[in-house]
C-alpha cells in the first residue's frame, strides 16, 4: 500500500500562530536588513570622492538602519522565546532541543530520506523536523551571540541601558576587535543559513506538498489524517519501516 | 625636620608660581576636572609630600619611560619624574649595583604599604633567565615588590597586555601583571607607549586624591581611554559621509578622508590621541595621514595585518579573511543546492509525478 505517499484523505492542521509568523517575517526582514547594512559597514563601497564631508551622511544613515533594525531584531526575539513557553505544541522550546532519544533518531532519518537521499520514505511530521529544529536552535545561539557582540561594540557610543548590558561581553573577549570580528563572522552564518533555509522550504514544498510555504503565512499545513497525531517514536517506526 | 611637599620642590627646582598653576590647570584639564579641580590639584601638592615610587623595568623597549619624559610640560618630567618620584629606576638613576639595591631595600622597608609600583614591560614566565635583574628573575621581583605597594600602575601596553613579546608564539612566554599580582589595584596605562601627559595625569590623579582613578572593565583610566579614538577623531565626518582612502597615494589620502579602509583600529581603540595628541599636541597617527594599529588593545600585533580591517582567518594564510572565507562557502553552499536538487528530481521521481497522477485520477 502506498500510505505513506498517497495523499488521500488530507486533514487541515494550524500549526503557525499568528505571533509565530509575525516573527517569522519580522525577523527574516531584520536578518536581510542586517546582513546588507552591516556587509556594508564591514567593507564600504567607496564610490565617492572629489566632496566635502560636510556633504554627505550616508554612511552614518547605513548604520543608524543597522542599529535601529537591531533594536526591532532583539525584542523580536525576545517575544519568541517568550513563545516558546506559552505557545502550541508546535511553537513550545523542547522541540528546538533534542533531549529526547527519538529526537536524535529523526535526525538520521531526516539525514538518510532529505540529505542523502538514500531512503525513500519521507519524515512524517507536522511542525519542524528535529534536524530543522536543532538548526533553529543553532540559530538561536548565533541570534544570542550577535546580540551580545552587537551591543557590546554599541554600548561605548550610548547612555541607554540595553546596549549597557552588554557591555561586558567586550572586556570578556579581550577588546572591541575580537568582538567586532565574532560579529562579522557570525554574518556569514546568517547568510549560508538564509540560502539553504530558502532552497530546502522549495524542496520540501516540491516533495511533501503540506503546503510549508503558505503554512508561515496562513498558519495551516495539510496533511494525512493518521501523521497529524502521530508522536516522535511513531514516526521514527514509520519512517524505518522498509 | 619636616618632609619638604611637592611644591616647596617644585619651587626650589626654580620655577615659578605661575609655572607651577598652569601645570595644575594642564592636569586638571587632563583628567577632565572641573574648574575647582585645579584648585584641588594645587592644594594638594602644596600640602603633600611625594609618593614614594618604585618603577620597574622588565621586558620592554623603554619607550613608555621614553615618552614620559618628553611630556608637553617641563614639571611632569622635571618634578615628577626626576626630583619626585623615582626611588628606583633602573634607566634613570643614578645608583647602581649594590646602591641600587639598597635604596630598592629601603624604599620597601620604610614605606611598605605606602610606595606606589610602577610597571613597564611584561614577566617572562616561559623561562626566568629571559630576563634576570641582580640575578634574580622578573617574576620574583614583582612579587616581592608588589606585596608591599599600595597600588600598581602598569606602564604600556607590555605591562597591560604583553604588547609584541606576547604576540604569538610568545616564545617567553610574557604575561601582563595583572595575570601575576592578584588583590592589588592596578592601573592599565595602556599605549605603545602611553601618551605622556595620560601618564602624568594618573601620577597626579594619584597624588591628589589618594586613590585610584575610575577605571574601565579593562582597568584603564576611564578619563583617558572612555572613548574610542575614532569617536573623537577630526576625520570622523569623512566617515559619515562614506568618504574613505583606497590606498595611501591616492588623492582621497589627499584630501584627508577616513582611513577606516586602510584598516583604522581607531573604530575598536580606546585612546586619548584624538584629543590630547602626541609631541606637545603636534599630532598623532591619523592626522600624519596612517591608520590607527590599535596600541592601547590587548593582542594588537596580532589582530593584523595592519592594513586590513578583517583579522586573517587563522590556518586559510595571512591574507585570508573572513569575507572571502564567507564568499567561499557561499558559492560552495550554491553548489551544493545545485547538486541537491538534481538529485531530489531523479531520486525522489516518485513524490514528484504522484501528485500529477493523483490529479489524473481526480479527472477520470
Amino acid at each position: 500500500m502506498e500510505r505513506t505517499i498517497s495523499k488521500q484523505r488530507l486533514k487541515e492542521v494550524y500549526v503557525w500562530e499568528l505571533p509565530v509568523r509575525f516573527y517569522h517575517w519580522i525577523n527574516a526582514l531584520c536578518i536581510v536588513v542586517l546582513a546588507i547594512t552591516g556587509y556594508i559597514i564591514g567593507r564600504p563601497p567607496a564610490f565617492q570622492s572629489a566632496t566635502e564631508a560636510s556633504y554627505g551622511y550616508w554612511f552614518g544613515t547605513v548604520r543608524f538602519i543597522h542599529f535601529v533594525t537591531a533594536f526591532v531584531f532583539f525584542f523580536n526575539f525576545v517575544m519568541r522565546i517568550y513563545w516558546g513557553f506559552v505557545g502550541n505544541k508546535y511553537a513550545r522550546w523542547y522541540n528546538f532541543i533534542p533531549l529526547k532519544k527519538w529526537q536524535w533518531k529523526e535526525i538520521i532519518c531526516v539525514i538518510k530520506v532529505d540529505i542523502l537521499q538514500i531512503k525513500d520514505r519521507p519524515v512524517l511530521g507536522v511542525g519542524h523536523n528535529s534536524l530543522a529544529s536543532l538548526t533553529y536552535f543553532f540559530t538561536f545561539l548565533a541570534f544570542v551571540l550577535q546580540c551580545f557582540t552587537g551591543f557590546g561594540i554599541y554600548a561605548a557610543m550610548s547612555e541607554s541601558w540595553l546596549p549597557n548590558l552588554f557591555s561586558w561581553i567586550v572586556p570578556l573577549l579581550g577588546g572591541d576587535f575580537m568582538a567586532r570580528q565574532i560579529h562579522h563572522i557570525l554574518m556569514w552564518f546568517f547568510i549560508l543559513f538564509g540560502i539553504v533555509h530558502v532552497y530546502l522550504v522549495f524542496y520540501h514544498d516540491y516533495i511533501e506538498r503540506t503546503g510549508v510555504t503558505s503554512s508561515m503565512i496562513g498558519g495551516w499545513k495539510f496533511v494525512e489524517g493518521d501523521d497529524a497525531d502521530m508522536d516522535g517514536n511513531e514516526r521514527i517506526r514509520s519512517c524505518n519501516q522498509k | 625636620m619636616k618632609k619638604p611637599t611637592v611644591y616647596d620642590e617644585i619651587k626650589a627646582a626654580g620655577y615659578s608660581r605661575r609655572d607651577f598653576m598652569k601645570f595644575c590647570g594642564t592636569m586638571a584639564a587632563m583628567l577632565g576636572l572641573e574648574a575647582s579641580g585645579v584648585a584641588q590639584i594645587a592644594r594638594a601638592l602644596e600640602t603633600k609630600s611625594r609618593i614614594p615610587v618604585l618603577w620597574m623595568h622588565f621586558q620592554e623597549c623603554t619607550c613608555c619611560s621614553e615618552s614620559f619624559i618628553r611630556s608637553s610640560h617641563p614639571i611632569v618630567a622635571d618634578i615628577l619624574l626626576d626630583k619626585i618620584s623615582l626611588d628606583y629606576s633602573e634607566t634613570l638613576m643614578a645608583a647602581a649595583g649594590h646602591q641600587a639595591e639598597k635604596s630598592l631595600r629601603d624604599t620597601m622597608e620604610k614605606y611598605a604599604g605606602q610606595y606606589l609600583l610602577m610597571v613597564e614591560g611584561s614577566i617572562p614566565l616561559g623561562n626566568e633567565g629571559y630576563c634576570c635583574i641582580g640575578g634574580r628573575s622578573a617574576e620574583d621581583i614583582l612579587k616581592e615588590v608588589a606585596e608591599g605597594a599600595k597600588a600598581i600602575v602598569a606602564w604600556g601596553n607590555c605591562a597591560s597586555a604583553g604588547c609584541v613579546q606576547a604576540a604569538d608564539p610568545n616564545p617567553t612566554g610574557a604575561t601582563p601583571i595583572h595575570k601575576i599580582i592578584h588583590g592589588k589595584p592596578i592601573i592599565s596605562v595602556q599605549g605603545c607607549p602611553p601618551i605622556a601627559e595620560v601618564m602624568a595625569g594618573v601620577v597626579v590623579h594619584l597624588l591628589t586624591f589618594e586613590r585610584i582613578p575610575q577605571l574601565d572593565a579593562l582597568g584603564r583610566p576611564k578619563a583617558f581611554y572612555s572613548r574610542r579614538v575614532h569617536d573623537t577623531c577630526y576625520r570622523r565626518p569623512n566617515y559619515d559621509a562614506g568618504l574613505f582612502v583606497q590606498s595611501f597615494d591616492d588623492e582621497n589620502a589627499k584630501r584627508g578622508y577616513c582611513l577606516y579602509k586602510m584598516g583604522c583600529r581607531g573604530p575598536v581603540t580606546y585612546n586619548s590621541c584624538g584629543v590630547i595628541k602626541w609631541n606637545n599636541g603636534v599630532s598623532f597617527p591619523i592626522q600624519s595621514g596612517h591608520p590607527c594599529i590599535g596600541c592601547s588593545e590587548a593582542n594588537f600585533w596580532d589582530n593584523g595585518p595592519f592594513y586590513k580591517h578583517l583579522q586573517s582567518f587563522p590556518g586559510f594564510g595571512i591574507e585570508t579573511t573572513a569575507d572571502d572565507i564567507g564568499l567561499g562557502l557561499g558559492i560552495a553552499t550554491g553548489v551544493g543546492i545545485a547538486a541537491h536538487a538534481i538529485s531530489t528530481n531523479i531520486r525522489k521521481r516518485r513524490h514528484i509525478n504522484l501528485g500529477a497522477d493523483n490529479t489524473n485520477t481526480e479527472n477520470k
